[in-house]
């Protein structure tokens, strides 16, 4: 088509000046986006700045090292191990098939494991160390740094693991760690970063978990720059944590582990109490249970067959455990009626066998009866009537107020898991939880430690002490934290009337030191070391009428449920108060002849720091005890002869 | 105008047409690949290989295929457009049939030698082909109904087959290139009026058809869309590309982290960084400073094109120079808006910058022909 020149200039001036228009909107364009760099580079930079850092770098924990726990003598009875373990990184390793065959023929590791470590190799990134095998010895880990030529991307590494040299015999105290659960994570309040690490190992039960805090320690911080898929490129900085706070205890691991021995095979509770101090030497619970299964991870089947042992190995009966204090509780009683004046201390109250009240007949352990006795010789005796009656006299309110002021029926605060409050019941506990009014039988169960009355062995022993020095003596489980001494359990004088403390201290003199006291047979013979007791049988199960016509049967014939609870509990040296315990057998059968042998070795071991001589026992038994000190030396396991470290 | 029009005793011949190049275009956009090949450099970690060596060799012989499209007449050009929009319809109807899928898109043919993409190709002859058309009407009848009407289609045929790649970015681009040289020439305001009126209602349109069985777009793209409008609603998944992109511009500030330096591109927290988002890696390490002084160079590359196309009296070579023109800035515009958050993530690289073969021999022809235009003008 033929264009004219008019044409041509027409054009030409209608494409210039839409070309200007066109030109001005890039020009507007372009000027937005120069704005919006501007915006971006210059205005927010900083904030832009701060998202790069934040994408690059990572904030890595460092655990710090727990705190160890020593026994009051520097022994060490938590402590950390060196543990090594091998590590696998995929991409370094090449053919990882040859590799891990190349691996097993040096050291050994469970097909189980090995089959876990690739699952989660081929699930993770590449560059992910992964964890083959764990708590291997130093032979193995030697082994394989020869061989590191050979095998490709792997590595050994080491790490600290919690280990209790003393095994089972402070179990129940010390506890175990292990690592931290969803469940640990819902039910503590604690916004530690460290228990966010997967695998942390916090405080379980027992000390650990009670001082937890202080064990701890805090997580230093590791700051590395990682790429957009997690690779770690380099590490910019490192802030180390504050290791844990050493610990000490105030137990005596030798004696622990003594009186963990003596009372193997039975189901039992002990515990020993410095009167100088309120400082618990001893915490025994048996059965007990390995803690170091549980840091490793404990099997289905040892699990299984701790829970399904009726002797209740995970159980620390010393501290959790409540029982009918039986006899032992008579101390009580008598001081509450004589800090009343409802009782002098030469009154006799008539025992033909059995007291009524509003016909119900409540019977004295001796069929026959005591006759008349007094406070004295009922203690001696362990006569039932004398307290059935002056119990009915002081009433239940003022021997539940001495209960407490003897530190039963209150809860005392130990870094322990689960510490009972046991029951020193009264009438408005009575009609608070069971709706119900108090009545005069209650009271009279109540006089001689039956019906209502709980406590547990921590508890008797406290009662003990605080009778032998008068003050509220407090136990104390903790001696330093980091070095800084806690403060001690010796506490005020109680405001008991000093004639009716040593009465019932003489009494309680004579149940293990006069011939025709209830625990007689164990008592001390070394001079400077005569040990003060009652004995205590607490029923499990009531005497019916006719188990009482036809005699009554003896423990030994009932299964093993149904026989009575052993109680003891003394203190020694009578004169000068030095150690207070107590001993409570499950279904041991009397207190006389289960627990207060028992008490007596302990008691011994803990005034003599070691086996005693055999002259401290009555000449009767002492090729007896020969054979058991031998028997029990052979039992204390090697962690005692660690050495003091603290 | 037929050539015989042109007073050729004033067009240079031979060699001497060398010295008639356009050569402060041929500068800039040397300069621009050199942005380019330092990126490139860059993301490989300090390396050039595997991408600034190859680009550099492409560039090398875009270079000399820009020199000799502009050799040859601008006349030629000009009877070949119809051949060439023809030939480049053609090769989008074989990607429809036999294309490669790559990156869930239809896009490439393989010619034995090399991966072409019709696409890139029809972004050049559609304007070459639009410049000829409007060289050929006659002024009168530029907006008459159906004169108006038969270029829309030509326009619309290869977007709807590029849509349905689907590849929306060169859609628009070429849509928006093709309304460009027909609001060049003249065609009556009344029509773009209408047109963007009907643009914002069928935005609407396809807004409100989200989620009905007539969905109008694909789910990819209203996610895309959804993702620009608020990236933050989904930081790790549809929206983690376009943050990270921003992070990476934004914390370049005054002067960039450095060559090298870039820790978002270091570390891969950039998506595509060696194509799409080359943008981001440059604004991290050079910085405001160098980023706009790569929209400075872009805009001077278009500025130079519309100089010499309005100092250019044939209608064919002024219309074909603006309309590589406008579609070389839409090239960046897109890319630098993208990048910077202001439009959707739509797949536009950054010319001569982003690393890929056939945009960058595509848009070298293209300024071949610029030159041609130059070098052939009536003087």
């Amino acid at each position: 088509m033929k264009r004219t020149p008019k044409d041509n200039i027409e054009s030409a001036r209608i494409v210039g000046r839409r070309a200007l228009v066109v030109g001005g909107v890039q020009l507007g364009i372009i000027g937005a986006l120069g704005l919006r760099l501007r915006a971006m580079q210059v205005e927010q930079a900083d904030e832009f700045r701060l998202l790069a850092e934040e994408n690059r770098i990572n904030i890595r924990l460092l655990p710090p090292a727990r705190g160890m726990i020593f026994d009051r003598n520097g022994i060490p009875i938590a402590d950390n191990e060196q543990n090594y373990r091998v590590v696998m990184v995929r991409e370094d390793a090449g053919d990882i098939g040859e590799v891990l065959a190349k691996l097993t023929e040096l050291v050994d590791i469970d097909p189980d494991n090995l089959t876990r470590a690739m699952e989660e190799m081929q699930r993770r990134s590449p560059f992910v160390p992964v964890t083959i095998a764990d708590r291997l010895s130093w032979e193995d880990v030697a082994r394989i740094n020869l061989n590191t030529p050979t095998l490709p991307g792997i590595s050994a590494e080491v790490g600290l693991s919690r280990v209790y040299p003393w095994g089972a015999d402070l179990a129940h105290v010390v506890g175990y760690v292990g690592p931290v659960s969803d469940y640990d994570l819902s039910r503590i309040d604690d916004d530690d970063p460290l228990l966010q690490i997967p695998k942390f190992q916090i405080g379980k039960t027992g000390s650990e978990n009670k001082l937890e805090h202080a064990l701890r320690g805090s997580a230093g911080t590791r700051r590395i720059e990682v790429n957009a898929a997690g690779r770690i490129m380099r590490e910019l900085d490192r802030k180390e944590g504050e290791p844990g706070k050493d610990i000490q205890l105030t137990l005596d691991s030798r004696l622990q582990s003594y009186v963990q021995a003596r009372l193997d095979g039975e189901s039992a509770g002990a515990v020993v109490i410095d009167l100088e101090n309120g400082d618990l030497r001893a915490i025994a619970s048996a059965p007990a249970f390995d803690p170091n299964l549980f840091v490793r991870g404990i099997s289905n089947t040892d699990w299984k067959a701790l829970n399904a042992d009726k002797y209740r190995p995970l159980a620390a009966k010393a501290v959790q455990g409540t029982y009918p204090p039986g006899s032992t509780f008579k101390m009580v009683t008598a001081m509450a009626a004589m800090e009343a004046g409802v009782v002098a201390a030469d009154e006799t109250v008539y025992c033909p066998g059995y007291t009524d009240v509003f016909n119900i007949r409540f019977h004295c352990w001796k069929r026959g009866g005591h006759g008349n006795i007094n406070l004295h010789e009922s203690l001696k005796q362990s006569c039932d009537c004398y307290y059935y009656e002056i119990a009915q006299r002081v009433g239940i309110d003022k021997m539940a107020e001495m209960a407490r002021k003897l530190g039963l029926g209150i809860k005392h605060d130990l870094p322990l898991s689960a510490v009972a409050r046991g029951l020193a019941p009264d009438k408005a506990w009575k009609r608070e939880v069971r709706d119900e009014d108090w009545r005069v039988g209650d009271t009279v169960n109540a006089s001689i430690g039956q019906g209502y009355v709980l406590a547990s062995p921590l508890q008797l022993a406290v009662m003990s002490a605080r009778i032998a020095t008068g003050r509220e003596v407090t136990p104390r489980l903790v001696r330093l934290i980091d070095g800084v001494e806690q403060p001690s359990g010796l506490g005020e004088s109680l405001g008991i009337n000093e004639n009716t403390l040593r009465r019932i201290r003489a009494s309680m003199n004579d149940v293990s030191n006069h011939r025709r006291g209830t625990a007689y047979g164990s008592r001390i013979t070394a001079d400077e070391y005569k040990m003060a007791g009652k004995t205590g049988t607490s029923q499990v199960r009531r005497i019916t009428p006719e188990e009482r016509a036809a005699g009554v049967t003896k423990n030994e014939d009932l299964p093993w449920e149904r026989r009575d609870h052993a109680l003891f509990v003394s203190f020694a040296p009578y004169d000068k108060p030095r150690y207070a315990l107590s001993v409570v057998v499950e279904h041991g059968g009397g207190g006389s002849r289960a627990a207060a042998p028992i008490a007596r070795d302990i008691m011994l071991q803990a005034l003599y720091g070691g086996p005693p001589p055999l002259e401290a026992y009555p000449s009767g038994v002492r090729d007896k005890i020969a054979e058991q000190q031998r028997r029990i030396e052979a039992r204390i396991p090697p962690g005692s002869k660690g050495l003091g470290r603290a | 105008m037929s050539y015989l029009e042109y007073n050729t005793k004033f067009v240079p011949t031979g060699l001497r047409k060398l010295w008639y190049l356009n050569w402060p275009i041929i500068m800039l956009l040397i300069a621009v690949s050199g942005f380019g090949f330092l990126m490139l450099y860059s993301v490989a970690g300090g390396s050039p290989s595997p991408w600034m060596e190859p680009q550099m060799k492409r560039f090398g012989m875009g270079l000399v295929l820009m020199i000799f499209v502009a050799m040859v007449p601008i006349w030629f050009w000009r009877n070949m457009a119809f051949v060439a929009f023809g030939g480049s319809i053609l090769l989008l109807l074989a990607v429809e049939f036999f294309g490669e899928v790559n990156m869930g898109a239809q896009r490439w043919i393989n010619l034995g030698f090399m991966r072409l993409q019709p696409s890139e190709l029809t972004k050049i002859t559609l304007v070459m082909f639009l410049a000829a058309y409007y060289d050929w009407l006659p002024n009168k009848k530029v907006s008459h109904p159906f004169w108006v009407t038969l270029p829309v289609l030509f326009i619309l045929a290869p977007v709807a087959m590029v849509l349905n790649q689907p590849d929306l970015g060169t859609a628009l681009l070429l849509l928006m290139g093709g309304a460009t040289v027909m609001f060049l020439a003249g065609v009556h305001w009344a029509y773009f009026a209408t047109v963007i009126g009907g643009g914002v209602a069928a935005i609407a349109a396809v807004f409100q058809s989200r989620g009905t069985p007539w969905q109008l777009l694909k789910d990819y793209q209203y996610r895309r869309i959804d993702t620009f409008l608020d990236p933050s609603n989904d930081p790790l998944g549809a929206g983690y590309h376009i943050t990270q992109a921003k992070i990476a511009l934004g914390s370049g500030g005054w002067t960039g982290r450095g060559f090298m330096q870039g820790t978002q591109s270091r570390l891969n927290f950039l998506p595509e960084k060696h194509t799409d988002f080359i943008f981001t890696t440059l604004a991290e390490e050079f910085g405001f400073v160098g980023a706009f002084t790569l929209l400075v160079l872009y805009l001077l590359i278009v500025a130079f094109c519309v100089v010499t196309a309005l100092t250019n009296r044939d209608r064919f070579a002024s219309l074909l120079t603006l309309g590589i023109a406008m579609t070389f800035f839409l090239f960046f515009a897109v890319n630098m808006a993208m990048v910077t958050g202001l439009a959707p993530v739509v797949g536009v690289p950054l010319p001569l910058v982003s690393y890929g073969g056939s945009a960058m021999l595509v848009l070298l022809v293209a300024f071949g022909l610029v030159q041609s235009a130059h070098v052939h003008k009536p003087r």
